[in-house]
């Protein structure tokens, strides 16, 4: 199907494969934001007047659309963030540290991003709660095998991608979070690449947190979502002192206002929830199921294409998924990166924000192609035509 | 210099680099630079006897055009005074930015003048001998 007509920035002539790392917005999603500020940009739960009420409205319709996009209970487990990061720091610091002592084990694996990887360590060092890797299999996936090997009566929490930003592995996070609390193990979820790609269901599939941006979902920067199930949400100490979440008189008299609203502090990122209201919409019209296979089937042509090729190095060609990482033999990462952007291709170079990845793949950096639905068949072909050339580290210099 | 010589040089530079390997010795001054927009990484050491700058030598994982102009830029730099090393340093930076130069401090190091045109490319040039700036500010 041609997007173009949807997408105003597909007509620009560039090819765009850095979907891991935010996608294109629709102009619907973009025209949604300029509602906004165009027509009611007030406050949201301040106003008496019809466009405070409005601007209201479109803001808790978005929490709604959340609650039934990824199948939460209630939308009281919905709550807005700036962004992925920010809601698994909320998850982490608000709920885990609270309820984590020295000696408690935390699992995780050496393909999470550094937001995941980050706070965990960091509550290693606060509270002498041990971070522990999850052998991965050979090529790079999961192995549900190796996490049952790893449990034992001190294991209190699993941290882990659905879908790995580099690799592009799909975990089977319902049977994990069966095994997990089966065994005492609380499961959070970092889902900011799976949002977009897959149906995403924490009531099938029990997750205690989950974690997503807007921005990797065709919505806007600087927006995102921290699911929880309300007994574990209504616990959050995560408080930043502020209008919207409290009513107070003196010092001695705060209370904090309920799910969502003690999380929610100040005045919110109004325009990017409506955004990514907008963002739900088309992604319920595309349909994440043919989602999934299209961009499956596209990794799988690529991969076809470019096994010809023997100056690319695949390292996870067989992972199901819509992620590539590759290298040009004796090309650095970066200089193919750009050798490319000089020809109208984006592609990210470097180790993708994680940090310890490495340690499994022989190599530090890597070229990441990462494809979504509006990609096309005849942009892998140009991918492809580009690739097959043995002067691009001279072509890359520009000069 | 045409382009399929400055390119030539690149290459050469980047595929064996002069001085790289650290010693780890006491007598250099040692410092690291990152490019935050990029994954370009050195280490780079540097000895000064009274004020000349005896020699300098890195390590790191970066692009071609990162660890060519460091290259050169040891080259250039080693045997010269601060002050001296300093200036070349200034211009060179002129150069990238594509401000008023003069020319005949820079020689070999002028091949990166187009790198003004490349946004991309820009940090790359000037990492390495930043990081060799930075050690002889500050010491």
């Amino acid at each position: 199907m041609d997007y173009k007509k949807d997408f105003k920035f597909l007509n620009k002539g560039i090819i765009y494969f850095d979907n891991g790392a935010t996608t294109l917005k629709p102009n619907k999603v973009i025209e949604k934001m300029d509602e906004y500020y165009y027509e009611y940009p007030s406050n949201a739960h301040r106003g008496d007047y019809d466009i405070s009420i409005k601007a209201s409205e479109e803001f808790e319709n978005v929490r709604d659309l959340v609650q039934q996009f990824i199948n939460a209970k209630t939308d009281e487990e919905i709550v807005f963030t700036s962004g992925a990061t920010e809601s698994i720091n909320m998850a982490i610091y608000g709920y885990f540290m609270n309820n984590l002592k020295s000696g408690d084990e935390v699992l995780i694996t050496k393909s999470e991003h550094a937001s995941v990887i980050i706070p965990w360590f960091d509550l290693e060092n606060r509270l002498g709660i041990k971070v522990k890797y999850i052998d991965l299999n050979d090529d790079y996936t999961f192995s549900i095998d190796n996490f049952k090997k790893m449990i034992n009566s001190n294991t209190k929490v699993i941290s882990i991608a659905e879908i790995t930003n580099v690799i592009g592995d799909k975990r089977d996070i319902k049977e994990i979070t069966k095994i997990a609390h089966e065994n005492g193990i609380k499961v959070l979820v970092d889902a900011s690449q799976s949002i977009g790609h897959i149906k995403v269901d924490v009531t099938d599939t029990d997750v205690d947190f989950l974690a997503f941006s807007a921005h990797k979902m065709l919505g806007p920067t600087g927006v995102g979502v921290l699911y929880g199930k309300k007994e574990l949400m209504d616990e959050i100490n995560y408080k930043h002192g502020g209008g919207t979440s409290v009513s107070f008189e003196s010092p001695s008299e705060i209370v904090y206002k309920d799910l969502p609203f003690k999380l929610e502090s100040g005045t919110q990122n109004i325009a990017g929830v409506i955004g990514l209201g907008e963002a739900i919409k088309y992604l319920n019209e595309i349909g994440m199921d043919y989602i999934d296979s299209y961009t499956n089937d596209l990794k799988k042509y690529l991969v076809s294409k470019l096994k010809d090729n023997h100056n690319i190095i695949m390292y996870n060609p067989d992972v199901e998924g819509s992620i590539l990482i590759f290298n040009v033999k004796d090309v650095f990462a970066q200089d193919t990166a750009i050798y490319l952007n000089n020809n109208g291709i984006c592609v990210r170079a470097g180790d993708h924000c994680d940090k310890k990845l490495h340690d499994e793949i022989d190599v530090k950096n890597t070229v990441r192609v990462s494809l979504y639905f509006y990609n096309t068949k005849e942009e892998i072909d140009k991918l492809v035509t580009v690739l097959n050339n043995s002067n691009i580290l001279e072509e890359s210099l520009g000069i | 210099m045409n382009e399929e010589l400055k390119r030539e040089l690149i290459i050469e530079n980047y595929n064996n680099p002069v001085n790289k390997g650290l010693t780890n010795d006491k007598e250099y001054i040692t410092i690291s630079k990152s490019n935050p927009s990029c994954i370009d990484h050195f280490t780079i050491e540097l000895k000064l006897n009274n004020d000349i700058v005896e020699d300098i030598r890195f390590d790191g994982e970066a692009c071609a055009i990162s660890t060519s102009a460091l290259s050169i830029s040891i080259s250039k730099l080693i045997g010269k005074s601060k002050e001296e090393a300093l200036d070349i340093i200034d211009n060179y930076n002129k150069m990238i930015l594509n401000e008023e130069y003069d020319s005949s401090k820079l020689e070999e190091l002028e091949i990166y003048k187009d790198i003004s045109k490349q946004p991309a490319r820009v940090k790359c040039a000037t990492i390495g001998i930043n990081g060799i700036k930075d050690i002889l500010e500050k010491n």
